[in-house]
Order: structure tokens, then C-alpha cells, then sequence
């Protein structure tokens, strides 16, 4: 590849044919880290520095209030999982990671979506909330909002199906997750 | 007592027997407590001098440098010593002074977020939130910055915290639950080597710093004797594998022997210890070392398979590793002879590329001249430091380093102006060794108000200014790459070297004779105190052979 130094002109093939490891799917990482100030920083910048793009984060208190979980989703297709983790190990503030087998994962998230609707629409869209199991929060003359958890392809189906109505906004949480079965995630 | 007090006490239950630092407002309890705390301070001219003190002194002696700077700019001045520290994995513990917590956050004067500026570049660092936290983190500071793949900790402490009266009790057992290296080395990987390795047939040991830092060079050297295996070192590795030697190929990489890169070319078995695939030895990496399998052994699992996928990963620390392997080995009864043909090879390209240069018709002295004269003068006995440049690579090439921590250069960030202060460390940790710095008259300009803290302290460091008025390495990448258009790279004539020496309390000296040069040379290393001599050495001379940014091993030029 052309470096830095010399007059050769980098090439977007060039850049892309780049890196290894890389498994093609979509990777849930759990992460267990102590919860002192800064951590999250650690983590974040330690993706930055990198060039590891984060899809999703979510981080919240764990049952022992010493430790937080950041869960975050990447594209491995494009980032070398493998070299993901061994870098996110050697802070020295995660205790542990999990890297998320899908079929023994419960993976949820939540969203808030803020649709226009008059009248005429809000009979429909009550359906479709009813149908994703979802709830309305919240309802004026002219919108309305709707909160629906699940996994990633549901909200996106419903995203899907009430655009047409005109989606003034959505808001996500990003996907938390735990294992299934008895041991620790 | 003070926490401020607790804090030297640590750093003596540490070991600590020397500081490099300069005083400022955030940190003035901490002076107070240096006043009588039994632990030499040396004051420095720059932080960014003391910072590269520490690390020479940790290079060169495997203890823990300690580096310290006030608040805001005497931080901030840290910054490239602390990255240096991080590329090139050495063990210092800077400690810094905050604002009083009171002020944090609020854009305080001389406030600067120095530990968010200094985490991408840190192994780890810590803000002192209570005062009773120092003992313990004073020790956990220590304890991560020497153990597993060594490396910089950055300690804040705010100055109101430094104040506070606390009970303070010796700290016991570290407790970092998620900090626990890999030191043992898997059995079954270690095996499995031995048998690529007893397998192989065209095998070559590539050495890197990380068996240096585990001072595992006789384990290494045990090893690579049982068989005749061939070694060579990286940069930061040589002086791992005692040069020169029958088994010494040279050093690898882009400024490395064509010996050792095209054995590397052509080698099945590549067997990786405590280096980490650098661009700077990879070149293509598409085209490197296309016919081998490799066995990668280092302390950080993260290294493994970054760059070159490894068939036989081993984490662990090698001198744990080492002799595993060679009893490994040996119980394997290797078949000496089958090295004969790869000998032969090896044999072959050293005969028909041996490193070397034209000398001058007359007096001028050739830059490869004078690290061959540095050499002879030393008898190859001295603690040789470098900056950054063309004059770091000579000094790489021609300088035989035939034991570890002998050469403390910066690799992984290539600081210009490092080689100066890290001779002054390295001085003060061997004081009864020859510490000499083969510097850059660029580089040495970076960092040259250190020579007046040698003398103030009577620190006997020898400096030979390669002087080539260019900004050398820079100038030859233009030359070559760039169409010979020079742009910024002449230095011009000044400053008087010799003046500037006498005027930091220095001996100066100049030399330009070639024929007296070995004689000249010892001369200065006899002068007492810290000695600058300025060599006029041919102005466009090109390091090589090279490997051209980006391009294969076997593309060696020059
Ligand atoms: C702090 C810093 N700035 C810039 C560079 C880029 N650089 C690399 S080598 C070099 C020239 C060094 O010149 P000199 O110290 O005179 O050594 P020479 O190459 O002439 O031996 C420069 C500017 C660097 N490595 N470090």
C-alpha cells in the first residue's frame, strides 16, 4: 500500500483489500468493566484510536454496583473481532468480555418512535403497535409517540412499516443483551 | 504524615533511588516532601528531557524510570516521552501535578486534562481522587508498568490531595482484577514449536525488544546455540543475540542486512520472539516472507496474529518460554545437518552483501567511519544511545552490540531529540559504564539543554554530533523519492557546537580528521565530565541498504 512517505497514490482498492480476521457477521460484545470515571472513555477512545466503528453502545449498572456493562455491537465484516477484544483486554479497567454467541444470546433493545398522525392514521398505526406488542406513550392532536422493545429486526420492521406515516423521529437504546441458560453472561 | 510523604515512601518501598523533574505550583508539596525524603532529584532543564531520562535510565538498567512535571505545561511537556514509553514498551511511572479539585473542570490555571490527553498513549494511568488512594496506587503504578509487556503509568494528583494528613500504612498485595498477564506459556504450543522447529529446514529466530525487556537474551542465545539456528534482531532487539557472531545475520528490516531480509524471504520457519511485525520489518506485507509458517512468542496476546497471521502462538514471557522450548528441542534430537543447506545460502549472501560503504580518498570522515571508530575506541564496551535518523541506522549497523540494554534508541516513535537525555539516564543508572550518545545535529538540538544538567550533576555522558548540516534522513527520502527537490532540510552551519557545549558547562570538541579519528575519539571518552564533540562527516552520504517504503524484502536497494 502506498505510505505515507513516498508519492504513490493510495488506492481505495488498496485500502479495502487491507486486514484480516475479519468473520462477516455482526458481533454482540458484552463488557464488564469496574465503575470508576473515565472507563467508558478508555473504551470508546480505545475504538477510535483503532479505527473499530461502534454500531450500537448501551451501558448501565450491573447487580454488583462496583461494575458497569457496556454492550456494543460492530460489523465484523469490517473490523477484526479477534484484535477487538485482545486490545479491549489489555485496559487494564475491563474485567471481562464476551464476545455473544447469537444462538445462545438474548439480545433486546428499546425505541421511541414519534409518528405524525391525524385521525384518520392513528386507528392503523394503534394496529400495528398492537401487532408488535409495542405501547403508546404518548398521543396529541397531531402525533404520536410509541415505545416497542425487541430485537434489532423488529424495530427495524416496524420502522419500516410506519415511516409512510411520516416518522418525525426515533430514538434507540442500542441492544443490551445476557446469555441464555444458567451461567454468567 | 503528609500524603505527600506517603507518596516518597512508596516510591522508596518501590525501589526508586532516582527522579528526574522540575517543580511547578501543582506539585510544590511534593518537592517540599523531595527536601529531605532521601531520594536523589535530579532537576532537569525540559520535562520532555526528564521524561526521556526515565526511560534511559529504565533501558538501560530494567528498573522502573520515574519522571516527574507540575500541572498544565510541565504535563503537557511529558506527552512525547510518555508515547515514546508506550511505542517502544518501557517501564516509567510519570507523576504529574493537578489543580486542586476544587478547579478541575473549570479551565483552572495551568489546568490541563492530562490524563485524557495521555490515554490513547498510556498502559494505564490513574487520577488520585482521595488521598488515602496514593499508597495504593503508587503501587499498582509500579507494578503495571514493570510487569507483562512493560510500559508508561500516568499518576495525576491533584495538589490539595497531596496536602491531606493521612494514616499511612505500607501498602500490601496489588489487587487489579483485570490486569493479569500471561507469563507461563502454553506446554502443548511449546511442543508443538519445538517440532516446527526441529521440522524446518530454512528456520530464522526473529528477535525483538520484548526479550530484552525480559531479560532473557542468555535463554535466547542457549537456544538459538543448540542448533545453529540463525538469529537476527530487530531495531530495539539487538544486543539480544551477542553481535558479532557466526549465527548473527544482522538486524532485519527496512535499514536491515540483506542477509537477514532475505532469509527472511526465503525462510519456512519464522520464529518470532518478543517482536511485533512492524512495518518498518514487514515492508509488503503481502509479499513478506511468502514461504513460512510462523511461531509468534510474546507477552501481549494482542501482538499476535495483528499483522501476520501465527500458525504456533505462545503467550508468555520468553525467559519463561525459552528454555522450555529448548529442552523441547533437544529432547526432539534435531538433525543438526539438515541446516547445512540453508547455511550455505545464508553463507552465500553474506559473501556477496556485506554491509559497507566507500570510504573517503582523503581526510573527510564518512559517517559509517565514525560508528566503526566508536566502536573500535569502545572496544564495543559502552552504553550507546541514539536520536533519530540516518546517524541512528549507522549506529544500528555498525556498532556491534554484544550484550542487552547496551543500545537504548526510540524505535517505535523515532523522537528526535531522545538520545541525549536517555544517555543521561543511562549514565546515572550504570555509572560505572561508558555512556556515550551517537546523536543527530538535528535531533540533538531537540533536547540539548540536558547537557547542562550533566554537568551541573557531573553526569560524564559523551555526545558525537554526527554533523551533516541536513536534516539527513529526511533529505535522503527526498533524494530518492522526491526528485532530489530539497525542501527545509538544510540546517545551514549553525549552531557552534563546540560554543554551545562550553556554554552548558560541557567540554566541546570538534573533529574532522580521519586519520586520528579512534585516537580522537579516545581522548574524549578520557575527559572528565560530560563531553560534546562535533564530527563533520560527509554531508549527503544515503543510509543503506534500504527497503523502499511499501516495497518486498527481495526489492532491497543500495
Ligand atoms: C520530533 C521529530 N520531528 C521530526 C521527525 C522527522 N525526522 C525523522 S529523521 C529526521 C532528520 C533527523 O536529522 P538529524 O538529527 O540531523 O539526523 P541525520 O538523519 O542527519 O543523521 C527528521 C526531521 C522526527 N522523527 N521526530
Amino acid at each position: 500500500m502506498g505510505e505515507p512517505g513516498t508519492k504513490e497514490v493510495i488506492s481505495l482498492e488498496e485500502l479495502e483489500a487491507a486486514g484480516m480476521g475479519r468473520t462477516g457477521r455482526k458481533h454482540l460484545l458484552s463488557i464488564l468493566v469496574e465503575n470508576k470515571p473515565g472507563v467508558l472513555s478508555r473504551v470508546t477512545g480505545l475504538f477510535a484510536r483503532r479505527g473499530f466503528n461502534i454500531d450500537t453502545l448501551a451501558v448501565g449498572p450491573t447487580d454488583d454496583p462496583s461494575l458497569s456493562r457496556i454492550t456494543l455491537t460492530l460489523d465484523g465484516a469490517l473490523h477484526p473481532i479477534d484484535q477487538v477484544t485482545k486490545q479491549l483486554h489489555k485496559l487494564i479497567n475491563v474485567l471481562k468480555i464476551r464476545d455473544l454467541e447469537p444462538d445462545e444470546t438474548l439480545a433486546r433493545e428499546l425505541a421511541l418512535f414519534k409518528i405524525s398522525a391525524d385521525g384518520a392514521q392513528r386507528a392503523e398505526i394503534t394496529q400495528l403497535v398492537e401487532i408488535f406488542r409495542g405501547k403508546i406513550v404518548d398521543v396529541n392532536r397531531r402525533a404520536m409517540v410509541v415505545e416497542i422493545t425487541g430485537t434489532q429486526d423488529k424495530i427495524e420492521a416496524f420502522e419500516r412499516l410506519v415511516r409512510p406515516f411520516g416518522l418525525v423521529e426515533m430514538a434507540r437504546t442500542g441492544e443490551i443483551a445476557i446469555s441464555r441458560g444458567r451461567g454468567e453472561t | 504524615m503528609r500524603a505527600v510523604d506517603a507518596l516518597m515512601e512508596c516510591l522508596k518501598a518501590e525501589g526508586v533511588d532516582v527522579v528526574f523533574g522540575i517543580p511547578g505550583g501543582a506539585n510544590l508539596p511534593t518537592y517540599d516532601a523531595f527536601y529531605e525524603a532521601g531520594i536523589r532529584h535530579i532537576l532537569v532543564r525540559h520535562e520532555a528531557g526528564g521524561g526521556h531520562a526515565a526511560e534511559g535510565y529504565a533501558k538501560a538498567s530494567g528498573r522502573v524510570g520515574v519522571s516527574l512535571g507540575t500541572s498544565g505545561p510541565g504535563a503537557t511537556n511529558l506527552v512525547t516521552p510518555i508515547c515514546d514509553a508506550m511505542m517502544d514498551s518501557v517501564p516509567v511511572v510519570f507523576i504529574t501535578g493537578q489543580v486542586r479539585t476544587e478547579l478541575l473542570g473549570t479551565d483552572g490555571f495551568q489546568e490541563a486534562d492530562i490524563l485524557g490527553i495521555t490515554m490513547p498513549i498510556v498502559k494505564h494511568s490513574f487520577m488520585i481522587q482521595h488521598p488515602l488512594e496514593i499508597p495504593r496506587t503508587i503501587h499498582e503504578a509500579f507494578h503495571v508498568a514493570r510487569s507483562g509487556r512493560p510500559g508508561p503509568v500516568v499518576v495525576d494528583i491533584p495538589v490539595d490531595l497531596s496536602r491531606v494528613d493521612i494514616e499511612y500504612e505500607p501498602a500490601g498485595e496489588v489487587h487489579l482484577p483485570g490486569y493479569q498477564p500471561t507469563t507461563e506459556g502454553n506446554q502443548k504450543q511449546i511442543r508443538l514449536a519445538a517440532k516446527a522447529m526441529v521440522g524446518a529446514r530454512r528456520p530464522v529466530l526473529y528477535v525483538g525488544g520484548g526479550v530484552v525487556n525480559a531479560n532473557a537474551s542468555a535463554e535466547l542465545t542457549e537456544l538459538a546455540l543448540a542448533d545453529r539456528l540463525p538469529v537476527t534482531c530487530t531495531l530495539m532487539g539487538l544486543g539480544a543475540f551477542p553481535a558479532p557472531h557466526p549465527q548473527w545475520l544482522g538486524m532485519l528490516g527496512m535499514h536491515g542486512t540483506r542477509t537477514a531480509n532475505y532469509a527472511m524471504d526465503e525462510a519456512d520457519l519464522i520464529c518470532a520472539i518478543g517482536a511485533r511485525f512492524d512495518d518498518r520489518i514487514t515492508g509488503k506485507l503481502s509479499e513478506f516472507a511468502p514461504r513460512a509458517k510462523f511461531i509468534h512468542i510474546d507477552v501481549d496476546p494482542a501482538e499476535i496474529s495483528k499483522n501476520v497471521p501465527a500458525h504456533i502462538p505462545i503467550v508468555g514471557d520468553a525467559k519463561n518460554i525459552l528454555p522450555r522450548l529448548l529442552n523441547e528441542y533437544r529432547a526432539l534430537e534435531p538433525d543438526t545437518s539438515r541446516l547445512d543447506g540453508w547455511w550455505e545460502r545464508i553463507d552465500g549472501w553474506r559473501r556477496q552483501h556485506p554491509l559497507g560503504y566507500e570510504d573517503s580518498a582523503d581526510a573527510e570522515i564518512k559517517p559509517q567511519r565514525l560508528v566503526q571508530a566508536l566502536y573500535e575506541a569502545t572496544g564495543g564496551d559502552a552504553v550507546v544511545t541514539s536520536d533519530v535518523g540516518q546517524h541512528q541506522m549507522w549506529a544500528a549497523q555498525y556498532y556491534h552490540f554484544n550484550a542487552p540494554r547496551n543500545w537504548i534508541n526510540s524505535g517505535g516513535l523515532g523522537t528526535m531529540g531522545f538520545g541525549l537525555p536517555a544517555a543521561m539516564g543511562a549514565a546515572v543508572a550504570r555509572p560505572d559504564d561508558t555512556v556515550i550518545c551517537i546523536a543527530g545535529d538535528g535531533s540533538v538540538q531537540m533536547n540539548m539543554q540536558e547537557l547542562a544538567t550533566c554537568a551541573e550533576n557531573g553526569i560524564p555522558i559523551k555526545v558525537f554530533v554526527m554533523n551533516n548540516g541536513y536534516l539527513g534522513m529526511v533529505r535522503q527520502w527526498q533524494e530518492l523519492f522526491w526528485d532530489k527537490r530539497y525542501s527545509q532540510v538544510d540546517m545551514g552551519r549553525w549552531p557552534d557546537f563546540v560554543k554551545l557545549a562550553e556554554a552548558h558547562g560541557a567540554t566541546g570538541m570538534r573533529f574532522t580528521e580521519k586519520s586520528t579519528l579512534v585516537d580522537d575519539i579516545k581522548t574524549a571518552l578520557a575527559t572528565d565530565g560530560p563531553v560534546l564533540v562535533d564530527v563533520r562527516v560527509t554531508r549527503e552520504e544515503n543510509t543503506y541498504p534500504m527497503i523502499p517504503a511499501g516495497a518486498a524484502a527481495r526489492d532491497m536497494v543500495g
